[in-house]
């Protein structure tokens, strides 16, 4: 028992991250029709303006601390962040240390910003060009920009700690009535699950609650009726755009304290993130989101030990095994609409 | 000749000279001068040329005629290695075996896979060829290291058993060769400043190259082609006149996947050692990369992008800033600076980065790729004086 509420656990956070980027890739496909490859790349760059904000908020000058001194007898030089001389000392530690989700507002208009530059620069080229010329044009730009960000900060992983608040573990299992010490979880892995519930239940809160989200559904549905009403849809869908640019861009920053971020990780992801979308069904939210957990779960009972010794190898292939198994079984996915990318 | 219409048979020629001389054509700048490193005409480098051509020739076959995008080619290749790697174990080190059986295996993988793949079309079959891409991968650094040797790699030893060879089990690990000739061998020819080498393994591997260029430009021109490129206009049409075109796809996938296995042994028989990155996907996009750059759906265009492809990597890759300060010496320190500063991050390390402006540049403006360009450049050519110096050699499948 304790075993499987663990692997559940495990499974959420990974699956999460899975269910984001699947959310901002059917978003775009439903709404522009475009297959894109790049969207690994908006993760990974999103988990880099985490980075970029923490290094922003350490950028630091250098004082001469009279009170102490350095082994040589000299006044002690102290590098002292300029965050410090704004908001105190004690404010500026507490802002320093909460980085990552201060980040958050950092990464929102930046990844809508690259968004809305990608579409309008280079995706909206390519709507009357056939999938596979969508395909490669935006596997070429994840590995244009993924270079760029190789050169700026290397090709290790770069480590950014939680806030120290969440940093140790939470007994679950003791929490909820069994034996204290089974299910030990990190506190961040919560943070993240939560954090991602909120952005799914917000996107589609707005998707389904405001004119601006009804328009786009509208639009989705059947983009010429909407046209011909006289509504500027491809405004409106280039928006969305940039709001999955931003929903992927916050899975990667809320991500860097579980996995520190290196230039590739984006790749890594996206494959995954693709079975997950056709898993799913192409074009449909509901599907991706519910797709990404499964999937994450399922790969997570893979690696329990019991199961590698029976199966060996099982924890490496479960999802693309799920992936194949479901197509053929289920040609639109868990839950695809008709009709969508049905060639 | 040997079935061929004088333009393909010209292009066929072309192609075998221009192979045939590679040794000297690649290495244009003698051997002192600053310039060296440009020489692509080093056995290693032209091995891979002619490898890679045959891989991405392959690829075409499919991707070219069919239309369909496989994101999973280098299992295929993968397979191959593996297979050709156990051959030489096992059987002889002569390479011949190790190619026969590697493109054998990887038909018959390709034909598993391919089966399950066709079922479905689009983006779908290209997620299911990058799925069971990735499964092998997985499956091949993992678990079957008894079979594939893990993260380390499967590589020959001393004490393989090598039935036909009979034992040998003192000396060094036999290296690959075909009839005692060893792979590595080569001719060196100095003359004046230039070293030119010529190599048994590169010419081994280009005749395997222009035997597989033949056999594609039979099967563009055949019925089978033909029929292929129907598939690719409108599957649809052709299952209303009641044709079925499944066993045309999967032929075509199976003859696809053999070409790679055929680069896979290939490349163990040249050096025999096969690890499980082959299979990774991210060299399955590196043979989409080739072939659209160089021209989809044409006849030499692939192994243009294979070429200029592993050109790069190889050469460019090689460019450091040092290099880079030199050859700006004779400019103003700040303007040496500044010039070297923007280059930089394109060359060396960086040449992925290059790589993919390219790549996006050839799939934005030029969806032909370099076959198109050479068309473009060859029509204003005509324009400007009536009597046409150049003609292209070949038109892309639309």
């Amino acid at each position: 028992m304790d075993q499987i509420i663990l692997q559940v656990l495990n499974g959420l956070d990974k699956g999460s991250a899975y269910a984001l980027i699947a959310l901002g890739l059917t978003l775009i496909f439903g709404t522009l029709g475009v297959v894109n490859f790049a969207h690994g790349a908006l993760f990974m760059l999103g988990a880099f303006c985490a980075i970029t904000f923490s290094r922003i908020l350490s950028l630091s000058h250098v004082v001469i601390d009279e009170t102490q001194k350095d082994f040589l007898g000299n006044p002690l030089k102290v590098d002292v962040p300029h965050i410090y001389d704004w908001f105190g000392e004690s404010a500026g530690q507490a802002i320093i240390n909460w980085s990552v989700p201060l980040a958050i507002l950092f990464a929102i208009p930046v990844m809508i910003i690259i968004g809305v530059i990608m579409e309008r620069g280079l995706i909206k080229h390519f709507y009357k060009r056939p999938h596979a010329d969508q395909i490669l044009v935006t596997f070429g730009l994840a590995i244009v920009l993924q270079e760029i960000v190789k050169y700026y900060f290397g090709a290790n992983q770069i480590p950014n700690p939680a806030p120290e608040a969440f940093i140790g573990s939470f007994d679950f299992g003791a929490a909820i009535g069994l034996k204290a010490g089974t299910i030990i979880y990190p506190y961040w892995r919560i943070v993240y699950f939560c954090f991602a519930m909120l952005l799914i239940g917000s996107v589609f809160a707005f998707l389904q609650f405001t004119t601006f989200g009804m328009v786009v559904r509208a639009g989705m549905a059947d983009r010429e009726t909407v046209e011909l009403l006289g509504i500027n849809i491809d405004k409106r869908f280039t928006i969305m755009f940039g709001v999955a640019a931003a929903v992927a861009g916050l899975a990667g920053v809320m991500y860097t304290p579980i996995n520190p971020p290196n230039y590739h990780m984006g790749m890594d992801f996206l494959v995954i993130s693709f079975v997950v979308v056709v898993v799913g069904g192409m074009g449909s939210l509901p599907g991706a989101v519910a797709a990404g957990l499964l999937l994450g779960i399922l790969e997570s009972f893979a690696s329990m030990r019991q199961v590698i010794e029976a199966l060996p190898g099982i924890n490496q292939v479960v999802i693309y095994l799920a992936a194949i198994v479901i197509l053929l079984t289920r040609p639109r996915g868990l839950m695809g609409r008709k009709g969508v990318m049905e060639d | 000749m040997l079935g061929l219409n004088r333009k393909d048979a010209s292009l066929l020629i072309i192609v075998a000279i221009l192979v045939a001389l590679a040794p000297v054509l690649l290495n244009p700048f003698p051997e002192q001068s600053g310039l060296a490193q440009f020489n692509a005409g080093y056995p290693d480098l032209m091995q891979r040329f002619v490898i890679f051509g045959i891989f991405a020739i392959g690829f075409n076959i499919l991707f070219g005629l069919t239309g369909y995008l496989s994101f999973g080619h280098a299992a295929f290749l993968g397979a191959g290695s593996y297979a050709g790697v156990w051959m030489l174990k096992l059987l002889t080190i002569n390479v011949i075996p190790a190619i026969i059986i590697s493109t054998a295996v990887a038909g018959i993988f390709a034909l598993i896979i391919g089966f399950i793949s066709l079922r479905r079309s689009g983006i779908y079959f290209s997620i299911l060829t990058l799925a069971f891409a990735q499964m092998s991968f997985a499956l091949a650094a993992s678990v079957l290291t008894p079979i594939t040797g893990g993260e380390t790699g499967l590589q020959t030893a001393l004490d393989d058993p090598r039935i036909l060879d009979g034992a040998n089990a003192t000396g060094n690990i036999p290296a690959p060769s075909i009839f005692g000739l060893q792979m590595g061998d080569s001719i060196q020819l100095s003359l004046g400043g230039w070293l030119w080498t010529f190599n048994v393994g590169y010419y081994l591997a280009a005749l395997v190259m222009l035997s597989a260029f033949y056999l594609a430009i039979r099967i563009f021109r055949s019925p089978f082609g033909i029929m292929l490129r129907a598939i690719k206009s409108n599957q649809q049409r052709l299952n209303y006149t009641g044709l079925n075109t499944k066993p045309y796809m999967l032929a075509c996938f199976v003859i696809s996947g053999m070409y790679a296995g055929l680069a896979g042994g290939l490349m163990v028989s040249m050096d025999p050692l096969a690890g499980a990155e082959r299979m990774q996907w991210t060299a399955s996009g590196e043979v989409v990369l080739m072939t659209i750059l160089g021209g989809v759906g044409t006849l030499i265009g692939p192994v243009l992008g294979a070429g200029l492809i592993k050109y790069f990597e190889n050469i460019f890759s090689k460019i450091n800033d040092n290099l880079l300060h030199k050859w700006f010496a004779f400019m103003p320190d700040g303007a040496e600076d500044f010039i070297v500063s923007i280059i930089y991050p394109f060359v060396g390390k960086g040449w992925h980065l290059t790589l993919g402006l390219i790549f996006m540049a050839v799939i934005i403006f030029l969806p032909g790729g370099l076959v198109e360009l050479g068309q473009k450049v060859a029509y204003i050519f005509k324009k400007k004086n009536p009597t046409p110096t150049s003609t292209p050699n070949t038109k892309p499948a639309e």
